[in-house]
């Protein structure tokens, strides 16, 4: 019998109460979100009961959300798993506040998350706490800033020959 | 240049210190890369090394980030399949067709069964073309270069299909939102059956240069063994999980473009090691050939794309000498038409495993965020603990045979 | 074969001029080195493969130490982190040394306009052959390389030892 979305509610809402919620389809994807700090437990107690069985981690990655009124609100942790016996996906959301991206690691539950968290540190800045080794992956090491969040331009802002002047974007041309 | 050197406080530094060996010999330190012949693709190693025997190795990678991720959030949705080319660009069409999926899966487009077929048969040709080229180098690293020379000409074979599809050769930016820019051409199909004609001949050749051969069995069985709790545990998937013994592929999992219709088996090896990775990926070929001689006999006749003025770009003709096309034509290029605010998460079987697309629209020509679930980066950071305890040279033939693209790695 | 350089022939022996017959010399010995880093890397394996077989033009051997190359063959997407490496293995390839950058990425940076791509190789080090495309087809590649032996054809041979070498390498802070 395939796993049902209202069994999978069931048993998340009987074990964390209502530090998961806002359960809904989005498209073919099951999702529903949960607190940040209790994330490690989730994703074990997804990973390890015997009915829910989400056996795979397949991505993790964050998006930035600066429009949001609520400070609380601006990181999205989002990590997708996927139950391989009952071929069933799951989407699991948690809010980070952007003044201080903080959340529990998961790579000693998933090695896998290992890079995907240093990939997201690495973009977004986000703080994987417990992590082994939280440092850059894809940039350079030197680098201050984190890329991918809305604010930093994609443009390397170095440029010389993108000068305003031969791209008629001046008004007087010295 | 001092930068380059290992700093002295690194750990291998302490490791050195502390250890010594009744043979009264020390430990080194090897740096393996970013440019080293045997490293396709740029990464770097440094390996600490008891003799010929690896202890430890740190991986660093990054060495082409390209900020593919970035720079989809400022382009609109036609100009990111270019970066998708780009990714795992041994099988560029994979990464495109699932980019149009993605986006057809947000917009709820419905494509006919004939462009579902074609871009069956042009993913599996990418998927002969991806393990050609990473089976054909292990067998160069192993010290075989005769496979390699004779089989790639079948890639250059490959290439004049897609040029008959599409024009281009390695980055194929094929297709569009709907289907494909234009229905195949009988010249096309023609060179299609003639390389499912002589390609065959050729790899039953190469498999029989390399599947019984002394030499390679002896460098490739038992090295590099992964087991399967470990693998998934890794991530891994794609050919390199079902090396493991274990039969997770998408194209089964959740189908994709009619892959249902078709009859294939999905090959697992036992160990997980070197050997089974290569014939899991040999098996493969000759299911894909199966698959496209499928699409192919039960081709539907019908349109070639979805019926989708409003993403589907209008033919040149009509570009160049209508008004409304031309309008169509310039708002769909600059993203200027609706899109729904969705969330969707899309992934197909790629060369290297699940390549999955995750997309979040806000409504606006650009997507607002875009991340790819990039197969090589997951399993690639499982490489330190396969190399461990290996010789040298196995480390080369094991990196080999992950087929790690670095485009596709460091995005 | 190649055409010989002008001179005066007589019976028994050829005159031409040094820079001739070492410049002819060079061009058809040209040793690559493959700096590939990603898709047009692919198309560089294509060109050494049977079917296009850069081998025809003298570069048969390639070398993957700096130390024995003459040319180097920068293809792909060069990223600042990349940047010093490749500096550091331009450096280390002895004179004469000359450079090709295939391929969009290596000339200008290419479709990667961001913040960690290199905009251009010649940020870093000279380049003596530009080849456009992304990525270039092979013939364009060996079109590139036979650009380059018109080049070193012609080139003196003290122009290496010139005091505009000297400032140009010094313009990119190379010794």
């Amino acid at each position: 019998m395939a796993l049902e979305n209202n069994e999978i509610q069931n048993k998340l809402t009987q074990t964390f109460g209502d530090k998961v919620r806002n359960f809904h389809q989005e498209r073919d994807l099951f999702s529903f979100e949960m607190d940040a700090e209790i994330n490690t437990a989730v994703i074990l107690f997804l990973k390890n009961d015997d009915a829910l069985r989400f056996n795979f981690l397949t991505s993790l990655f964050t998006i930035h959300f600066p429009d949001d009124p609520d400070v609380n609100r601006q990181f999205a942790v989002t990590y997708l798993m996927h139950n391989w016996y009952e071929n069933k996906r799951i989407r699991i959301r948690t809010f980070i506040s952007s003044e201080k991206p903080e959340i529990k690691t998961i790579s000693n539950i998933f090695p896998a998350a290992n890079w995907m968290e240093r990939e997201s540190y690495d973009f977004f800045g986000v703080d994987f706490k417990g992590h082994q080794q939280l440092k850059r992956i894809l940039n350079m090491d030197e680098m201050i800033s984190h890329p991918m969040r809305k604010e930093f331009p994609m443009e390397d802002s170095g440029r010389t020959d993108k000068d305003d002047r031969f791209f008629g974007r001046t008004t007087i041309n010295l | 240049m001092s930068e380059l050197l290992l700093p002295p406080e690194h750990r291998y530094a302490k490791i050195i210190k502390e250890r010594h060996n009744e043979d009264g010999s020390e430990l080194s330190i090897l740096n393996l890369g970013p440019t080293h012949p045997a490293t396709h693709g740029i990464f770097q190693n440094i390996l600490l090394m008891d003799g010929e025997r690896i202890l430890e190795a740190e991986p660093t990678v990054g060495y082409i980030h390209r900020a593919f991720e970035k720079i989809a959030e400022n382009r609109p949705f036609y100009q990111i399949t270019p970066l998708t080319d780009r990714m795992n660009y041994c099988s560029s069409p994979i990464n495109n067709m699932g980019w149009w999926m993605t986006i057809e899966k947000m917009l709820g487009v419905e494509v006919p069964k004939r462009a579902q077929y074609l871009r069956v048969i042009v993913m599996e040709l990418a998927r002969i073309t991806d393990h050609l080229i990473c089976n054909s180098i292990l067998g160069v690293d192993t010290g075989a270069y005769t496979g390699f020379l004779y089989v790639f000409q079948f890639r250059e074979k490959v290439y004049e299909i897609y040029e008959e599809i599409c024009g281009a050769r390695l980055t194929t930016n094929m297709g569009r939102i709907g289907g494909f820019e234009r229905d195949w051409s009988e010249e096309a199909f023609r060179k299609l059956n003639v390389f499912l004609e002589e390609f065959p001949v050729a790899w039953k050749e190469f498999e029989n240069l390399f599947e019984r051969n002394r030499i390679f069995i002896d460098r490739t069985v038992n090295v590099g063994a992964i087991s399967a709790e470990q693998a998934m545990a890794y991530g891994f998937t794609g050919p390199n999980l079902r090396a493991a013994g274990v039969d997770y592929d998408v194209r089964v999992a959740h189908p994709y473009s009619s892959y249902e219709d078709f009859e294939f088996s999905v090959p697992v090896g036992k160990s997980g090691d070197t050997y089974d990775r290569f014939c899991v990926r040999n098996a493969e070929v000759w299911e894909s050939i199966s698959i496209i001689k499928q699409a192919l006999a039960k081709l539907p006749e019908g349109p070639y794309h979805a019926d989708v003025p409003d993403y589907y770009l209008p033919p040149k003709e009509d570009v160049y000498t209508t008004m409304e096309s031309l309008i169509y034509h310039f708002k769909i290029v600059m993203g200027e038409v609706p899109v729904p605010v969705a969330e969707v998460y899309h992934s197909v079987e790629g060369g290297n495993g699940e390549l999955g697309f995750y997309l979040v629209t806000d409504g606006s020509r650009t997507p607002y965020r875009l991340h790819f679930r990039r197969p090589c980066f997951i399993y690639y950071q499982a490489y330190p603990e396969m190399i461990k305890g290996a010789m040298l040279s196995d480390a080369i033939v094991i990196l080999s045979s992950l087929n790690v693209i670095a485009g596709e790695l460091d995005a | 074969m190649v055409e010989p350089p002008e001179g005066i022939v007589g019976e028994g022996f050829f005159a031409t001029k040094l820079n001739d017959v070492v410049g002819l010399a060079r061009a058809n010995s040209l040793w690559p080195l493959p700096f590939a880093t990603s898709c047009c890397g692919i198309e560089f394996m294509a060109t050494m493969a049977s079917h296009y077989d850069l081998a025809r033009f003298g570069s048969e051997r390639v070398s993957f130490s700096p130390r024995q190359a003459d040319m180097l063959m920068v293809m792909g997407t060069i990223s600042k982190k990349m940047a010093p490496i490749l500096r550091q293995v331009y450096e280390q390839m002895s004179e004469p040394r000359w450079v090709i950058s295939v391929g969009a990425c290596a000339c200008s940076g290419g479709i990667f306009d961001t913040y960690s791509v290199l905009q251009g190789i010649d940020k870093v080090i000279p380049v003596d052959v530009y080849v456009p495309g992304c990525p270039p087809r092979p013939e364009q590649i060996v079109d590139g390389v036979m650009k380059l032996q018109e080049l070193v054809k012609s080139e003196s041979v003290r122009r290496r030892s010139s005091p505009e070498y000297q400032e140009l390498l010094a313009s990119y802070n190379i010794k």
